[in-house]
Formats: C-alpha cells, sequence, structure tokens
C-alpha cells in the first residue's frame, strides 16, 4: 500500500528534474504535493516535500524529506548539517578556502575573453532578481597574452551578407557609443575605446559586384546607411586609390569604424568585478557528467548528457581538482560528451583547439597583422626632399578591403598603417605558435596592397603580429546557443574573426537563452547548433 | 536606425535598486558598543555603504536622464508643423539660436522663453543654427539633420558632442558650408576624419579642442582632406620641435585662431 502511494509521486520528481533540465536552470527547491485522490488512509504520506540544492553530487535524489511530524523534519535538518561538513560541503572550518573560487556555482562561463565576459555582464544585468545567480568566469590566462581579443585588428562593420550578422553589429554599436552607461562603474574614470568612425570600403571585381549589389540590399533593409560607388566616384573621394579591376564598392557612412579592444574588454572586466561576477583562474580540463536515455518521437535510443561538475587545473601547483598533474600549456581536446570519449554520429562539438579527429568544426586559425609606415607626407604644393613621391591615403582613409582579400586601415596620424590578409585554408599554419612569417607579407599581402594604393610602394614594415580566428570551417558564422544533447551547456563559439564586433549582442544573446530558454531581442535561430546535424549552411560572404 | 534603439528600452534599467540583503550583514558585523549617541556622520555612512552606493548610482543616473530629456524628438510639432519648425523649436528650447531664411535670428532670453511665431513660417527652412554651450548630444542631432538646407551650424563649447557625432553629419554635406567644433572637450582627431563628407564646407573652427592630441598635425592633416575649406585651428607650429629638419609652409599659411 505503502509502495503504491509512493510511486507516483517518485515518478512525478522524474518529470520534475527533466522541465527543470530541458531549461538549463538549478532549481533551488520545488514543492510538490501528491495528489488527493488517494483519500484519507495515507495521510502520514499525503504531502511531502523535495529539496534539490545546489549540490551537484546529489543531484537527483531527494537530499531531506519532511513529513508529517517533528521529528522526520530534525532528522532532515541533521543530514542536511552532516553533508555540509563532509568533504564535498561548503563549509570547511579547518582552513580558510575563501581565496578559492567557490565549489559551487550556477554559470560557469569558460574563457574570459570579450565574449565570455559579455556573457557574464548580461547574466548579471538581466537576472531577476538581482544576485540570483552566481556566475563564475574561468580564464586560463588573465594577461590575455594570445587571446584573440587583445590581438584583434578591432574593426566593426556592418556590411555582412547574413542579416542577423548585420543586426548584432548595429546593436554592439549602439553599445560601444553608450558604453559608458552601460559599463558605468561608481568612481571609476569614463572609458575610451577611441572609435573611429571611419567606416568600412568594401571593394569587388567584376564577378563579386552582384553579390555585393544584393548584400548591400539586405543591409539597407537592416538599417545600416552603406552607399555603393562606382569606380569614378571612387576615384573622386579617394584619389590615391587605383581602381583597375574594381567594378563596384560599398562604403559605409555610419557606424563603422575601428576601436580598442583592449579598453573594451577592461571595462567589461572592471564592471562585470563589480557586478559580483567571480573569476577563476585555470583552465578548464574535464567535465563530469551524468546521462539520461531517452526516446525520440520516432523511436530512436539518445543518450542526453548533464554536466555536473567542470573541472579546472590552476597553472600554479595548488590543483584543486587532481584530474592530471601540471602537464603542458597545450590544452587538451574537450569534448562534452562524458567521460568515453567523442561518441559516432556526432561531430565535434567546437571547443576543440586542434582537430579531434581530423576534423574539427571550430579551430583556431593564425591571422598576422603588419604594421607599416607609408610613404612620406608632404603637404601639397612643396617639392619631395627625395624623389617623387606619391601621396599617402591622409585622415580620411577608411579600413580598405580588396577584393583579393587584403585590408588595410589607418593607425595614428603619423602616416602609419596596418594592414594584413587571411591565408587560405591551404595555406594555413600551424595554429601551436604565434610566429610572424613575413615571406607571407612579402607574397600575399603586399603585392595586392600595392597595386591598390600605388603610395605603398615605398612602404616599410615596423611591427608584425599574430592572432586566432576562432574559425568555422562549415559556414564561417557564430554558433549560439544550447548544445543539443548535453541539456546544461550553451555554446558562444566559431565567429571567424567577427567576434569582437558581434560581442556585446551575443552575450546579450546568449543570456537571454539561458535565462529565458529563448533569444528575446535578435533571434539567433539560423546559428544554433543544430544546423550542423541538418546541413544548413548559414553562408557568410563577408569574411576578410 | 529603429533597430539599434528598441532594445535598449526592452531591458530594465538596474539603477533604481534599493537596499540590497547585505545591508543586515553590515548591521551584524558592526560591535554593540558603538551605540553612542555622538555617532558621527561618517560611521554612519559607512554602516550603509551599499545604500550610499545605491544613492550614488541613482543621482548619475538621473543626470544621464536629465540630459536623455532634454535631447527627446519633438515629434507632434514636426508632423504639424514641417521639419524645419521642429528643429528650430528643438533648438531654441535647448537655449540655442537659429535663424530662418531671410528672417534675422530668434533666439531663447535667459529665462528659456521665445516667441513662437516661427511656427507660421510655411517652409522657410533654417539657414543657420547656433548651439554654443548647449547638451546636444547624439540623440539630439536627429533635430538638426533633418533641417536639409543648413549653411551655418555652431557647436561650440557643446560638452555632450563627441567623436560618433561628427560621423553623423555627413547628410547635410550638400548644404554645410559652414562649422564650428571650438572648445568641445569630446572631439577627437578620430572624430575630424569623418568630415571629408562635408564637401561644400568652406570654413571649419576646430580650435582650442583638449582631446586632440596633436593639434598642428591634426590641423595640416584636416587641410589636406578638405582642400576648399578655411580650416581655423591651432597654430600649426603648436607643439613641434623646433629644429632644421623643418620645411617653410608658407602657402598653407595659418589665419590666427
Amino acid at each position: 500500500m505503502l509502495r503504491r502511494a509512493l510511486q507516483p509521486g517518485l515518478s512525478r520528481g522524474v518529470l520534475g528534474r527533466g522541465l527543470g533540465t530541458h531549461r538549463g536552470r538549478s532549481t533551488l527547491g520545488k514543492v510538490e504535493g501528491s495528489g488527493g485522490y488517494r483519500g484519507s488512509w495515507v495521510a502520514p504520506v499525503s504531502s511531502y516535500v523535495t529539496f534539490r540544492t545546489r549540490d551537484p553530487t546529489h543531484d537527483g535524489k531527494t537530499v531531506g524529506r519532511l513529513g508529517e511530524g517533528d521529528q522526520n523534519g530534525k532528522v532532515s535538518e541533521i543530514k542536511k548539517k552532516i553533508q555540509s561538513v563532509l568533504p564535498r560541503g561548503a563549509w570547511n572550518p579547518l582552513r580558510d578556502t575563501s581565496y578559492l573560487p567557490p565549489e559551487h556555482s550556477d554559470v560557469v562561463i569558460v574563457g574570459g575573453g570579450v565574449i565570455g565576459l559579455s556573457v557574464a555582464y548580461w547574466l548579471k544585468r538581466l537576472e531577476k532578481p538581482q544576485g540570483a545567480i552566481r556566475v563564475l568566469v574561468v580564464e586560463r590566462d588573465h594577461t590575455y597574452s594570445q587571446a584573440s581579443t587583445a590581438l584583434s585588428v578591432g574593426g566593426i562593420r556592418q556590411q555582412f551578407s547574413v542579416p542577423e550578422n548585420i543586426q548584432l553589429s548595429l546593436f554592439s554599436v549602439e553599445f560601444l557609443r553608450n558604453i559608458n552607461e552601460y559599463l558605468a562603474v561608481v568612481d571609476d574614470p569614463p572609458l575610451d575605446i577611441q572609435f573611429n568612425p571611419s567606416g568600412y570600403l568594401l571593394l569587388a571585381s567584376e564577378k563579386g559586384a552582384a553579390v555585393m549589389e544584393s548584400n548591400v540590399k539586405v543591409q539597407r533593409q537592416e538599417g545600416a546607411k552603406v552607399c555603393l560607388m562606382s569606380p569614378e566616384q571612387l576615384r573622386n573621394k579617394f584619389p590615391w586609390i587605383n581602381t583597375e579591376g574594381v567594378a563596384l564598392a560599398s562604403y559605409g557612412m555610419e557606424h563603422e569604424g575601428w576601436f580598442d579592444p583592449w579598453c573594451l574588454l577592461q571595462g567589461l572586466r572592471r564592471k562585470v568585478q563589480s557586478m559580483g561576477v567571480l573569476f577563476c583562474h585555470g583552465e578548464v580540463t574535464r567535465f563530469v557528467s551524468s546521462s539520461s536515455h531517452t526516446e525520440t518521437t520516432s523511436g530512436e535510443e539518445v543518450t542526453l548528457r548533464r554536466i555536473h561538475e567542470v573541472h579546472a587545473q590552476e597553472e600554479m601547483y595548488l590543483s584543486r581538482c587532481p584530474v592530471c598533474g601540471p602537464g603542458p600549456p597545450s590544452p587538451p581536446p574537450l569534448v562534452p560528451a562524458g567521460e568515453d570519449g567523442p561518441q559516432p554520429g556526432v561531430p565535434a562539438c567546437g571547443m576543440c583547439p586542434r582537430d579531434q579527429c581530423g576534423r574539427g568544426l571550430v579551430w583556431p586559425d593564425r591571422r598576422a597583422g603588419w604594421c607599416r609606415e607609408g610613404a612620406p607626407w608632404h603637404p601639397a604644393g612643396h617639392p619631395a626632399p627625395c624623389g617623387a613621391e606619391e601621396k599617402g591615403p591622409g585622415l580620411e582613409t577608411p579600413f580598405v578591403i580588396d577584393a583579393s582579400g587584403a585590408y588595410f586601415r589607418r593607425e595614428g596620424l603619423g602616416n602609419n598603417y596596418l594592414g594584413g590578409c587571411s591565408p587560405t585554408e591551404e595555406e594555413e599554419p600551424d595554429p601551436g605558435n604565434l610566429e610572424v612569417d613575413h615571406d607571407f607579407f612579402q607574397d600575399k599581402v603586399w603585392p595586392p596592397l600595392a597595386q591598390r594604393v600605388p603610395a605603398f610602394e615605398t612602404l616599410k614594415v615596423r611591427s608584425a603580429w599574430a592572432g586566432y580566428y576562432d574559425y568555422n570551417t562549415f559556414d564561417q558564422n557564430g554558433v549560439v546557443g544550447p548544445h543539443p544533447l548535453v541539456v546544461n551547456m550553451y555554446f558562444a563559439t566559431g565567429f571567424s574573426g567577427h567576434g569582437l564586433q558581434q560581442a556585446p549582442a551575443v552575450g546579450r544573446a546568449v543570456a537571454e537563452m539561458v535565462l529565458d530558454g529563448h533569444f528575446r531581442t535578435i533571434n539567433l535561430s539560423p546559428f544554433l547548433f543544430n544546423r550542423f546535424y541538418l546541413g544548413e549552411k548559414v553562408q557568410e560572404h563577408n569574411i576578410i | 536606425m529603429a533597430a539599434p534603439r528598441a532594445p535598449l528600452h526592452l531591458v530594465t534599467p538596474v539603477w533604481n535598486r534599493g537596499t540590497r540583503g547585505t545591508r543586515g550583514l553590515s548591521r551584524a558585523v558592526a560591535p554593540e558598543g558603538s551605540q553612542k549617541k555622538g555617532r558621527s556622520l561618517l560611521q554612519f555612512l559607512a554602516d550603509r555603504f551599499y545604500d550610499v552606493q545605491a544613492l550614488r548610482e541613482y543621482l548619475l543616473r538621473k543626470q544621464v536622464l536629465k540630459v536623455h530629456q532634454k535631447n527627446r524628438p519633438f515629434t507632434y510639432i514636426r508632423e504639424r508643423f514641417g521639419p524645419h519648425a521642429a528643429g528650430a523649436y528643438f533648438i531654441l528650447k535647448q537655449g540655442g539660436a537659429v535663424k530662418f531664411q531671410g528672417k534675422e535670428w530668434i533666439r531663447s532670453d535667459a529665462r528659456g522663453h521665445f516667441s513662437l511665431d516661427f511656427l507660421k513660417f510655411q517652409a522657410v527652412p533654417v539657414e543657420a543654427v547656433d548651439a554654443s554651450g548647449c547638451a546636444i548630444n547624439y540623440q539630439g542631432l536627429d533635430s538638426v539633420l533633418a533641417l536639409k538646407e543648413l549653411q551655418s551650424l555652431w557647436l561650440q563649447r557643446c560638452p555632450h558632442v563627441d567623436d560618433w557625432c561628427l560621423g553623423r553629419l555627413h547628410p547635410l554635406a550638400n548644404s554645410l558650408q559652414e562649422l564650428s567644433l571650438a572648445g568641445c572637450p569630446r572631439i577627437s582627431e578620430r572624430g575630424l576624419a569623418s568630415l571629408h563628407h562635408l564637401q561644400n564646407l568652406r570654413r571649419l573652427d576646430i580650435s582650442d579642442l583638449p582631446a586632440v592630441s596633436n593639434p598642428g598635425l591634426t590641423r595640416i592633416l584636416v587641410e589636406e582632406m578638405l582642400p576648399s575649406c578655411q580650416v581655423l585651428g591651432a597654430d600649426w607650429a603648436q607643439g613641434l620641435p623646433s629644429g632644421p629638419e623643418e620645411q617653410s609652409r608658407d602657402t598653407a599659411s595659418p589665419l590666427p585662431a
């Protein structure tokens, strides 16, 4: 009799867990009452309360159970106290561990670059009530020496072909414009991101002209201020350009330019720290998850996983979670598929820094930039002291992207320029090191630029560096949203070179997905992970 | 342009939060012995740290909202009387002055009052706007950019005009002939680079811009960018070290700033 009374309650408990699971939140407590249909003879168990704490080791099991009568209540309280004193509990009287990151947190963000900090910021900003969730950001290098954010050229544009990218970029521009309202911290100086509103100039040859026209139409529909220019107009506006081979150009008049990404990163960091986000210095090495099997509507068996622990290894010898000893600095591959490695049929999730099985989906590409001195500048009407030199591009130079893929922009006032080119997939260098290949400049970057701007024939290279692109080999667009098989994991990666300019908007989208379960402001459903299964490419054509 | 502004309203402002749960904590921490009557004001404020912080954030937010309120669009006047009248009303409300084509300058007096006669002008375009010292910002420029035949725009000493605003001035390229940005604290050379759209500009005043890093060089580069424009700015020799490598630049003769 008792068993029959208990079973409906237990199954409801399982269902309750499933609901909570799919929403991706850890429930702090849930009260369920059993139905009144059993009649009065089961009065002793007519109502019970299940608690589910944040303690991940006891997920799914009832931790305390209160029935009628005081004695059961006392027993459960004592049980809870004992659990908190045991090693995995929240209370540790023997040593002060307050300087370590917390054992439990509601959201763990892997990676503390501009996207991770943006997600943390928007989670803290959109949470209801304030202070409801605990956010932990795990970053392996707080100096950001190899982070894409710090090594980025810092441009922002709306000239994309996919409407969602344009909307993301428009919101990010609005965020940057009002950055001192969004990221203001009392008593700290205002941020100056040094935005240059000079616009982007994309050049297209004969065969790319039709695509460019249709792209500009889409951009204008979304609200970007872009104008098309013929070669004649180009020559009038920018006399230093050589329009040979250019059929059409699109020029962004407003909301486009470049800024200082380091300032944005530090501003975000300062603000999220003031909002109560916790930081962990370490590298995520492993997830511990549990799995449950369900059936799809067509009867197939599917394994759903839920991550319970994130193991991070700090660089110091203090390793809180001794999963692997102090290892080499190169990150091991991460596939959130539990402890048994990648499953057949599931493509690598996109977090593999190297090819997991010969063919990762998202992997870091090396891109290099060169800072160059242009031709010496002289005011019009004065003879140059040594030879006749052409006038270099002046103050009004936009961020020019040639049809061949090489790009350059003005840097400062001293006639310096910053330029580079992305290598094609065949000539992709080894992502392990960030050494600059100067021959690449001589062979691939300089010739197209010198042909486009004759004044660049007399360039000298001052310095160079290389940085990573989180390149999505499938369709060069970001992956945003939940993992279809791991119920409490979300992606925000793979932006293929425009992560910085979309970071504020992507952070907000991911926060909305985590807190509400769906996108609210910008609908990024084309960027969900499911498109890899379904084979639907959302191809972005305007990738530098 | 509607897309970037709409999401702003959906996000709830965090500035109006009241006391947080940790207020009780600070009270628990304060020792019982400090209950004496002569507790100083500083101790009082220190005990309520988060309240004081919330109050400061609220006051800061109020200041920002005040500027936003000043820059609101006057859509009714625009629909009823046209964009020129709406722009003129906006400028006069901010404390500036407006000149219609063929009429005299209209200014608001010391109290901020002005006559509404200009609403009777039927589609007479606004020729000149003097917004010196006004709290005009990026949003407020909407009203000014609607004045399609504006010839002269003075934005001297405007505290909220920055590089982003300069990037917005390109719709006035056909008509604008005179622009003055003297004394604006937030304008730097990066914003000045976006003035090259204004090819009809004949007079540009960029003197006394504290945020410009190299005034002399910037002025030369701007002169180069706008060849048919007379640029009033810092003296070109300002900030340059004197030495034999300097060339004479007599054709780009500077006018007194």
